[in-house]
């Protein structure tokens, strides 16, 4: 069950939703009685997505094609590359696209990925596969800038070897309905996960952040910070697993989660999972939901700042403790533009 | 300086302050003294416009200037400030972004120009000094994970850099020990000038040790019921909240 077999076989009862215990929150069944016709192909230039022009190489999918060279997205051991990955669409209609990205021993990526909604309506499916070898390093910043009217589903499965570090910073908007999935296989054995995000919703704006992170070996360590912004009638979805298996013995995994509702008919559906089969772990997950805090806005005008401004100054420094864990300093301050943007329009 | 004149006000409908009048010439410091539950934090959130605080008759004003049709933030812009009883965390704002983002906000309302970063720096440098503040704490999220006794001195900092004309002090000696006690006082009187007033709300008399009062109130219920010099706290001191609380 997945947007992508259901696109390639064109057969809509293959779509997950409701009835699949992982997609309750994010129905897609019930959302499309019919599946868009494929999106044309497309050569027009594209504009500078939300990167810019930040990093060496670029590869886009414009309508599920490839632009570029997806050799770029082999590294061999020991390199290191700035690299932009665009998933665009500029037409209406379904596309799908799957990318492969494997780092060597020693390698260093920084994947610059954002999705881009050029035009309305579209339906778009996107899968990667991450594979990491022994003490590769990979840091993932994903901007997620769907249309609004846009159904996008893209999903990620991330293999690590020992000592390899993934650190993934996703923020985005949301869409009519959007899910970002994240799967990451963790071998322990040194290797560590940051595994962040934010969604920061208006309108009628669906955004579901899904995450599963299985720990499959000894001394591993995950850290997960997911922050949420709710306003209007939109809906955010926070679903977080950490599976430790059986003799994954001394994992350190943290996952937090905390919201902001700022209007009545906003809604957020958290699920924050620890499933831990071994005995000697340290394992802790957090989960707050909640308006601003009406005091510290008193307390903020008493000093002379305007409402509005109070409420800001409070919303950004709570999204801003997301995306100050972002090391590439060029990408979080381009993230740090573009939520700021979000939170002020 | 500040006139108030029988004032009244109800939070969730019940009537706390029934009545309460009140002068505070320029350059002086008057204490008001109350047994619990007498007013004198409902009063402090009026006067700085807290939401739930509802004035139901008389006036305040600063100047002449009437406080009470005014935001928190422009009567924030005019000078008033309130030192909290319960200084509240701000999460994810430094310290020192907060009060300078807060001092141009000031300035603004006030149509002056922005405080220039150096200058800015150069004065929060000072104060922090006088007030035995580590530079480096001014650099974390405002009040965050602070003891009581620090967010007291960061409320006295953020009062020395503001530089506000009207100054409410609520409950400022509450968790203090001794020497910070000593630290804030010092800083408090440092303040004092002649073109500036001061409001030191307290339960005991022990702060008023330190921050020496022009004239002392008795505020029960909802009233100011007596008034006198600093004798009058030391009286309350021995002899308790009993007889004002009859006469009220």
């Amino acid at each position: 069950m997945s947007l992508a077999t259901a696109l390639k076989s064109g057969d809509v009862t293959l779509l997950p939703g409701k009835r699949d215990e992982d997609w309750k929150w994010t129905d897609l069944r019930g959302l499309l009685r019919v599946l868009p016709a494929a999106s044309p192909a497309s050569d027009a230039a594209l504009p500078l997505g939300p990167f810019g022009d930040l990093g060496e190489v670029e590869i886009a999918l414009v309508n599920g094609r490839l632009r570029g060279d997806p050799a770029a997205l082999i590294l061999a051991a020991g390199q290191s590359r700035v690299l932009r990955l665009r998933f665009v669409s500029t037409a209406e209609g379904s596309h799908a696209a799957h990318i492969s990205i494997e780092l060597g021993e020693g390698a260093a990526l920084t994947l610059l990925e954002s999705y881009e909604g050029l035009a309305d309506g579209y339906v778009a499916d996107a899968g990667l596969e991450i594979t990491l070898a022994k003490g590769a390093r990979l840091e993932r910043v994903v901007v997620a800038a769907d249309a609004e009217g846009a159904v996008s589903v893209s999903s990620t499965v991330v293999i690590l070897a020992p000592e390899a570090r993934f650190a993934q910073t996703l923020l985005t908007d949301g869409a009519r309905r959007q899910r970002i999935e994240t799967r990451i296989a963790h071998p322990g054995a040194l290797a560590e996960v940051r595994l962040d995000g934010a969604y920061l919703l208006a309108g009628k704006r669906h955004a579901d952040l899904t995450t599963v992170v299985e720990h499959q070996g000894v001394d591993g360590t995950t850290s997960q910070l997911t922050k949420g912004v709710v306003r209007d009638q939109s809906r955010g979805v926070f679903q977080g697993r950490i599976v430790v298996e059986e003799g994954a013995d001394r994992t350190d995994a943290r996952m937090r989660h905390n919201a902001l509702i700022l209007s009545d008919k906003a809604e957020i559906d958290a699920k924050p999972e620890l499933l831990i089969f071994a005995d000697d772990v340290q394992c802790a997950h957090g989960n707050t939901i909640g308006a601003l805090d009406e005091e510290a806005l008193f307390y903020m005008r008493q000093r002379g700042l305007p409402e509005t401004e109070a409420r800001a100054l409070l919303i950004e420094a709570f999204v801003g403790q997301v995306i100050e864990r972002i090391d590439h300093e060029p990408a979080r301050d381009l993230a740090l533009a573009w939520a700021a943007d979000r939170l002020r329009a | 300086m500040l006139h108030i004149e029988n004032l009244r006000a109800e939070v969730d409908g019940k009537e706390i302050l029934k009545g309460l009048s009140l002068d505070v010439p320029a350059g002086e410091v008057h204490a008001i003294m109350g047994p619990n539950g007498a007013g004198k934090s409902t009063l402090s959130y009026v006067l700085t416009g807290r939401q739930g605080y509802e004035v139901t008759g008389g006036t305040a004003t600063l100047d002449g200037e009437d406080l009470l049709a005014l935001d928190p933030n422009q009567r924030a812009a005019k000078g008033v400030f309130l030192s909290f009883q319960y200084p509240l965390e701000i999460p994810g704002v430094p310290a020192l972004t907060f009060i300078r983002t807060a001092m141009n906000a000031q300035r603004k309302a006030r149509g002056e120009a922005e405080i220039t970063a150096p200058a800015f720096l150069k004065l929060a440098r000072e104060h922090a000094a006088a007030l035995k503040i580590d530079f480096e704490m001014l650099k974390r999220a405002l009040n965050v994970g602070f003891s009581g006794g620090e967010k007291k001195r960061m409320e006295i900092f953020q009062m020395a850099m503001l530089a506000p004309r009207f100054l409410i002090l609520d409950e400022t000696d509450s968790g203090l020990d001794i020497d910070a006690l000593k630290i804030v006082s010092e800083g408090v009187n440092a303040m004092r000038a002649p073109d500036r007033s001061m409001l030191v709300i307290t339960h005991y008399q022990r702060l008023l040790d330190y921050i020496k009062p022009d004239k002392v109130h008795v505020l029960s219920a909802g009233r100011i019921v007596a008034t006198g010099g600093p004798d009058l706290a030391l009286e309350l001191e021995r002899e308790g909240y009993d007889k004002y609380a009859r006469a009220a």
